[in-house]
């Protein structure tokens, strides 16, 4: 439980230190959202009423703190580029890229699982080679080509979804969820094949341990020795993995969510990056860092609920 | 068992193939197209689209609009292209980028050009459904002018109007303190209610289509405003959809989400199927050059710049950029703008690469030189542009350098800070008149004024000949005149070589079958009012 509880304060500490971060940069790279805001052709004079209007004619630390007040205090602040509150903007958005993400992982979960035990059963099998291929192929495709195609195949000619019309999820639901499936599947194929490879790298190596060896020597077969020993053993490396997974995957379907034309997350933080909308950003980027760390702190809760040798947390 | 294995590896089969006939069969496509689509028109004529029935359409963009829908701040090209049919001023444009009347139904100016008499058009309605009064007018007009949050370009212009007045009901008197000839276009300004302060979130004007909703980069909806006071809209309802990927665009297109898009490539129109859309050109009405920064060693030397213009072909920059489409141009006006557009400049300097060697030579750069061109990475045309250019220079021994940089950043560094070599940019015109492409290479828009602000003059173009023509030419009120002297100062850009200019883009616009009346404007907006379907 103290462990739990240090990792929660970690957490924290972790999505202030990346606030600051992302706040910083902002302040590093060029660019400037008042003349984002008011053009080219914008005056001196236009450009100091809006950043004094803004607050941008605060000193940097001033700024920070400002932003960090409203955050803890559930205001998020007024989107640059919006003139709305961040909160009720990015609201609708993270939902829809929280569904196509879980039916990602949903994905992900259902089909790699077989498909990485199978691989390791048949490994140096007659179909071995053509198996790694593909496996390659799936790991090697960008996201940004995989999207064209699925969009192609599976809109344009199947007509399974129409790409560029996605459905108001609170008028059509179904059709937004189909909608976003084939996003999913985009986001999940290169993850799939990373999957496999590791669950049959994980599988084989374990199968050549020596407690392995004497349990077939003493009368097991392989089938049972993988099914009582090995898999367990190989459960915490892929739990791990799913971690990474749950994490990256979000990273994985900003591209994706350009191509399909999802109103997401993604797509979001990038049109307001290169706006400089900084409260959106900053909302945004300390979401994505919970995301992140959430994920790996749940794989490694449950890793250790699994597997008690791992919970040195609790003996220190 | 084993039959399981033998599906599976069946399974695996059909997916690694049919993965491969996918990605041939979209190779393929594009090059056996011209043979295949005429057959396919003729078996199966264009079904009508679902919304030909219920009569909207749906057009894609690949921009969000403005923080503010208010049209006195809107300072996105974007968004004006897509306000242009919520809006109308006391005239407006028509699509030879001629003044006609609008909310005013007449206009009487006197003989000095000091009086200008406008009679208020008879029921005229807002959106809100509120019939226009001069009130109204005068406010929009005086905001424009005093508002400090305007764009600058605007409430200057609008600067020599010394008093407005009331006479009666319907007839509002201006009067200016010095002519104006350019005071039309600046009186397309949007009339709003006076009484109406949500303008940002919920515009309102008297144009023929009125603004329903938008949500955040998704769509942006308008609707037919039934009481407008003219021609009528013939869509009852047109939605823009935001993509900021080209092709997003293209395959809502090709899908059936999008029936028009605007500004497309002519590699992206290259990929649709001819069966289904029209492909109209129009031009993009800016003009495009690779700007270079006359204070920027060695382009303070006006030999240099020859040296460039000379040593640039544009032919060969459309030929191998844009497929052979857009318009050579040869100083800093469009063609579209006819009224004030030379053609003679556009061979000024022929491509000659032993001239432009002679002139570096000259010039004391015999071995030629480095260079850094900037170009916005999110111009696709600019950035490619820039290569094809880097090539040529390549000829007469100078090295240029790509410098991309995020569009945020070249505003910040490159326009208002001037901190460049050269770039590649589009110039548009906003107001569409001479003075706002003119203006800028002016010293008076070079070096800062009292408030510490400096003007649009971002290649410090420093010209004395050229100040002192700008100088006559505001002051002259007679139209023939005028044209002249802007003419000379096209043509001193040119002589002194102030920039390489290249040319007008072609607009390519991608149209559904079945839809017609697409109209091109000399300035950056798409009239949806005469769109229809057939």
């Amino acid at each position: 439980m103290k462990y739990a509880l240090r990792r929660i304060l970690a957490l924290f500490i972790t999505m202030i230190l990346v606030s600051f971060l992302a706040f910083a940069a902002f302040h590093i790279i060029s660019g400037d959202p008042a003349r984002a805001i008011l053009g080219m052709n914008a005056t001196e004079k236009q450009l100091a009423l809006l950043r004094q209007e803004l607050g941008l004619d605060k000193p940097f630390l001033v700024q920070y703190f400002n932003w960090l007040l409203g955050f803890f205090s559930g205001n998020l602040g007024i989107s640059y580029s919006y003139r709305q509150p961040v909160a009720s903007l990015i609201i609708p958005k993270l939902l829809v890229t929280l569904v196509m993400v879980l039916i990602s992982f949903g994905i992900i979960v259902v089909l790699s699982l077989p498909l990485g035990l199978r691989a390791a059963q048949k490994s140096g099998g007659r179909l071995d080679w053509l198996r790694t291929t593909v496996d390659q192929l799936c790991m090697a495709v960008p996201a940004f080509f995989l999207s064209i195609l699925v969009s192609y195949i599976f809109g344009i000619v199947l007509k399974f979804f129409t790409p560029g019309d996605f459905p108001k999820m609170e008028r059509d639901l179904t059709g937004a969820l189909r909608y976003l499936f084939f996003a999913a599947v985009c986001i999940a194929i290169p993850r799939i094949a990373m999957a496999v490879r590791m669950l049959k790298s994980t599988i084989i190596e374990e199968m050549e341990k020596d407690y392995v060896r004497t349990a077939i020597s003493r009368g097991n077969t392989r089938a049972e020795v993988l099914k009582k020993h090995v898999l367990k053993n190989s459960l915490v490396p892929t739990i791990t993995f799913l971690g990474q997974t749950m994490a990256e995957i979000v990273g994985g379907s900003i591209v994706v969510e350009q191509v399909f034309g999802i109103p997401g997350m993604g797509r979001f933080l990038v049109a307001s990056i290169s706006n400089r909308d900084y409260p959106v950003v900053e909302a945004l980027v300390v979401i994505l860092a919970f995301w992140v760390i959430l994920s790996g702190t749940v794989a490694d809760l449950v890793g250790q609920k699994i597997d008690p040798r791992l919970r040195l947390g609790d003996r220190s | 068992m084993k039959g399981e294995v033998m599906k599976k590896k069946l399974l695996a089969g059909i997916l690694a193939v049919s993965m491969v006939g996918a990605l041939l069969t979209g190779c393929g496509k594009g090059a056996t197209q011209g043979e295949g689509s005429t057959q396919a028109a003729a078996e199966a004529p264009a079904e009508t689209p679902e919304r030909a029935k219920t009569n909207e359409i749906v057009i894609g963009i690949a921009q969000d609009l403005d923080q503010s829908l208010d049209p006195h701040y809107a300072v996105a090209a974007g968004t004006k292209e897509v306000m242009f049919n919520v809006f109308e001023g006391l005239v407006k444009y028509d699509s030879n980028g001629d003044t006609v009347p609008a909310v005013a139904s007449d206009v009487q100016i006197s003989e000095d050009g000091l009086v200008y008499t406008f009679t208020l058009r008879d029921g005229v309605k807002f959106h809100n459904g509120e019939t226009v009064d001069l009130d109204d007018v005068i406010y929009s007009i005086q905001r424009c002018k005093d508002d400090p949050k305007v764009n600058p370009q605007t409430s200057t212009g609008l600067k020599c109007i010394a008093n407005l007045e009331k006479d009666g009901d319907n007839k509002l008197v201006m009067t200016l303190s010095e002519p104006n000839t350019e005071l039309m276009s600046l009186l397309t300004l949007a009339i709003i209610p006076s009484d109406y302060d949500k303008q940002d979130t919920a515009p309102i004007g008297t144009g023929p289509y009125k603004y329903v909703s938008r949500t955040a980069q998704e769509s942006v909806e308008l609707e037919k405003f039934a009481d407008y006071w003219g021609t009528p809209g013939n869509l009852d309802k047109v939605t823009y959809k935001i993509n900021e990927k080209a092709e997003g665009l293209v395959m809502g297109l090709e899908s059936g989400a999008l029936d028009l898009v605007s500004h497309l490539s002519s590699t992206q129109v290259g990929e649709l199927s001819k069966e289904n859309f029209n492909i109209e050109q129009g031009t993009m009405n800016l003009v495009q050059a690779l700007y270079l920064n006359n204070e920027a060693a060695p382009f303070d030397n006006e030999l240099v710049r020859q040296a460039l213009c000379y040593a640039v072909d544009k032919q060969e920059i459309l030929d191998m950029a844009f497929d052979g489409y857009g318009f050579p141009i040869g100083s800093n006006v469009f063609p579209a703008f006819t009224k004030y557009y030379d053609e003679s400049l556009v061979n000024y300097y022929e491509h000659d690469v032993q001239k432009a060697k002679d002139l570096l030579a000259q010039a004391g750069y015999p071995n030629g030189f480095d260079m850094t061109i900037t170009v916005p990475s999110n111009y696709l045309p600019h950035c490619d542009t820039a290569e094809v250019i880097a090539e040529q220079l390549k000829e007469v021994g100078i090295n240029a350098t790509l410098k991309r940089v995020e569009w945020e950043t070249w505003k910040a560094d490159t326009y208002a800070g001037r901190n460049f070599q050269s770039t590649v940019i589009g110039l548009t015109a906003d107001p569409l008149t001479a003075r706002s492409l003119l203006e800028r290479f002016t010293t008076g828009q070079r070096v800062a004024d009292a408030e510490g602000n400096r003007g649009n003059n971002f290649i410090n173009y420093n010209n004395a000949d050229y100040d002192a023509l700008f100088e006559q030419a505001v002051k002259c009120y007679d139209d023939a005149e005028q044209v002249k002297i802007y003419k000379e100062m096209e043509k001193n850009l040119t002589e002194h070589a102030a920039s390489v200019y290249i040319q007008d883009m072609a607009d390519m616009v991608a149209i559904r079958k079945g839809l017609t009346g697409l109209t091109f404007y000399p300035l950056y907006v798409l009239d949806v009012s005469t769109l229809k379907w057939e």
